[in-house]
């Protein structure tokens, strides 16, 4: 019906996740991801993984970016994607990482699910391209 | 959860993730999602909307946390939407209210999703409304939405709520002027946040006698002239009000603190106060049926509208006809009476079909 306009837009979820103050790439992202017109809800500083989980699921983001700088990525990545799995939110929403995250540790991310990590020096037309590419399709 | 029924279904059933993939495609009007909340309809008018609007910084998504922390210490759901303006230039937005809704992390049953103004002039006021259908089929007792006061499209989302708490913060006395002939008119119950700032005695001083200048209610017309009647008597204590009691709803006002949760409890008693008149006085019934007509008003504009835009595009798009406006060959008069007039003559002949046959 021609009436049904779409006006799809993509929701980010901009998340920092335990003990880490360090936000300013988080919000440097999260004004980059607005201007390129994503729609960007960020999540605040201190959130426990279940925090990150419940926001994902209520909000239906197509992204999630969790920005870790406190290197406790191997014990709070997971939990996040467990709690993914549990409301069935795991399998359609992109999951990125950034922040300071050693090479050693990618392999292990990834194999969580964790479809891409961007470390220091990347670009944002970069990061905003590759959510573009794969933010996925619903 | 790859069928529309199953969806429906999943979300009467409960499923946190059916519920936000409802909204979802409430906001992106994808294919189907009249047939939706079409659906939606049969399942809802159980759920008490309460809607929350003030300026920025007012203290409203911390408010609106309070308040859902303390409905859920009553054992009730809460459904929470909240409202961001989004981007004129990029369409993008940061939807910031989620970070101060702390105090009811990690339970679930608090559903707080946050929505920003995508569309076209209506989009969102009808984008809410269907969102709290959503929530109120999947079964929430209250639910909030909160937005920035900032307008009429702001006046026209807050609409969607059953009862509207305009929230003042302290000293914004000069404000309380701008703000008059807006959202302070649609206001069911103040709300003098940050009440422990220096400041607010006057501001509910000030409120006060404006309640007291308009009769009862304020939307009564009382309009530009009973701002300066407050302007003229600023020390004006207020006490004087052999005239203002009228039945009706008497708009209180409350003084919180949201940052501690004082008068979170006075609150939401002035909401169930407001709630019980509603209803007894049937002016909930004539609200329902205001929003209805409303809401089928705003779907019929937005169905032609899209009617015209496929026009317009067969016409050779807006572009080349604004063209030909600059350049001095026709005006905008007369392109809307040409693309409007066949529109026009279908209709006629339709009828005419419809007497004969």
């Amino acid at each position: 019906m021609s009436s049904e306009q779409e006006q799809e837009s993509i929701r980010c979820l901009v998340a920092k996740v335990g003990l880490d103050g360090h936000d300013r790439g988080a919000h440097v992202i999260a004004r980059a991801f607005r201007d390129a017109g994503f729609e960007v809800i960020y999540s605040g500083l201190h959130k426990a993984p279940e925090e990150i989980v419940q926001a994902t699921v209520q909000e239906d983001v197509d992204v999630l970016g969790i920005s870790i700088l406190s290197g406790a990525h191997d014990t709070l990545v997971p939990k996040i994607m467990d709690g993914l799995e549990e409301y069935g939110a795991k399998e359609d929403t992109l999951v990125l990482a950034g922040g300071v995250i050693p090479d050693e540790d990618r392999a292990e991310l990834e194999a969580q699910g964790v479809s891409a990590i961007f470390g220091p020096g990347t670009s944002i037309e970069e990061t905003i391209e590759f959510v573009r590419e794969n933010a996925p399709e619903r | 959860m790859s069928s529309d029924e199953d969806l429906l279904e999943a979300l009467l059933a409960g499923e946190h993730r059916a519920l936000a993939r409802v909204i979802s495609k409430i906001e992106n009007r994808s294919p189907g999602y009249r047939d939706l909340v079409s659906e939606l309809y049969a399942h809802t008018g159980e759920a008490d909307v309460i809607g929350i609007t003030g300026s920025p910084g007012a203290g409203k998504s911390t408010l609106v946390d309070k308040l859902a922390e303390t409905y859920r210490d009553r054992g009730e759901t809460v459904g929470v939407i909240a409202i961001d303006p989004s981007s004129p230039f990029t369409g993008g937005a940061v939807l910031g209210d989620r970070i101060r809704m702390a105090s009811t992390v990690g339970d679930m049953d608090v559903f707080v999703r946050s929505m920003s103004a995508r569309g076209t002039l209506g989009g969102l006021s009808t984008a809410t409304a269907d969102a709290v259908k959503a929530m109120d089929a999947f079964g929430k007792e209250k639910i909030i939405i909160e937005t920035v006061g900032a307008g009429q499209n702001e006046i026209d989302i807050v609409r969607t709520a059953d009862t509207v708490a305009v929230l003042v913060p302290p000293g914004s006395g000069d404000d309380i002027q701008t703000l008059k002939a807006g959202i302070l008119e649609i206001a069911d119950v103040f709300v003098v946040n940050k009440a422990d700032r220096p400041g607010s005695d006057r501001t509910v001083q000030e409120l006060r006698d404006m309640i007291q200048l308009g009769g009862g209610g304020i939307g009564g017309g009382g309009g530009h002239h009973s701002q300066e009647v407050i302007d003229a008597h600023d020390d004006w204590d207020g006490e004087t009000d052999d005239e203002g009691e009228t039945a009706g709803w008497t708009t209180p006002i409350v003084e919180t603190v949201a940052t501690k949760a004082e008068g979170v409890d006075d609150l939401i008693s002035e909401f169930a106060n407001h709630r019980t008149y509603l209803v007894d006085s049937g002016e909930h019934a004539e609200q329902v049926r205001g929003r209805y007509a409303e809401e089928i008003r705003t779907l019929l504009r937005e169905d032609v509208h899209a009617l015209l835009e496929d026009r317009l595009a067969d016409r050779g798009g807006i572009d080349d006809l604004a063209e030909s406006v600059r350049r001095g060959e026709t005006d905008p008069y007369s392109i809307a009476g040409e693309l409007l007039d066949p529109v026009e003559d279908c209709l006629d002949e339709l009828e005419t079909n419809g007497e004969n046959g």
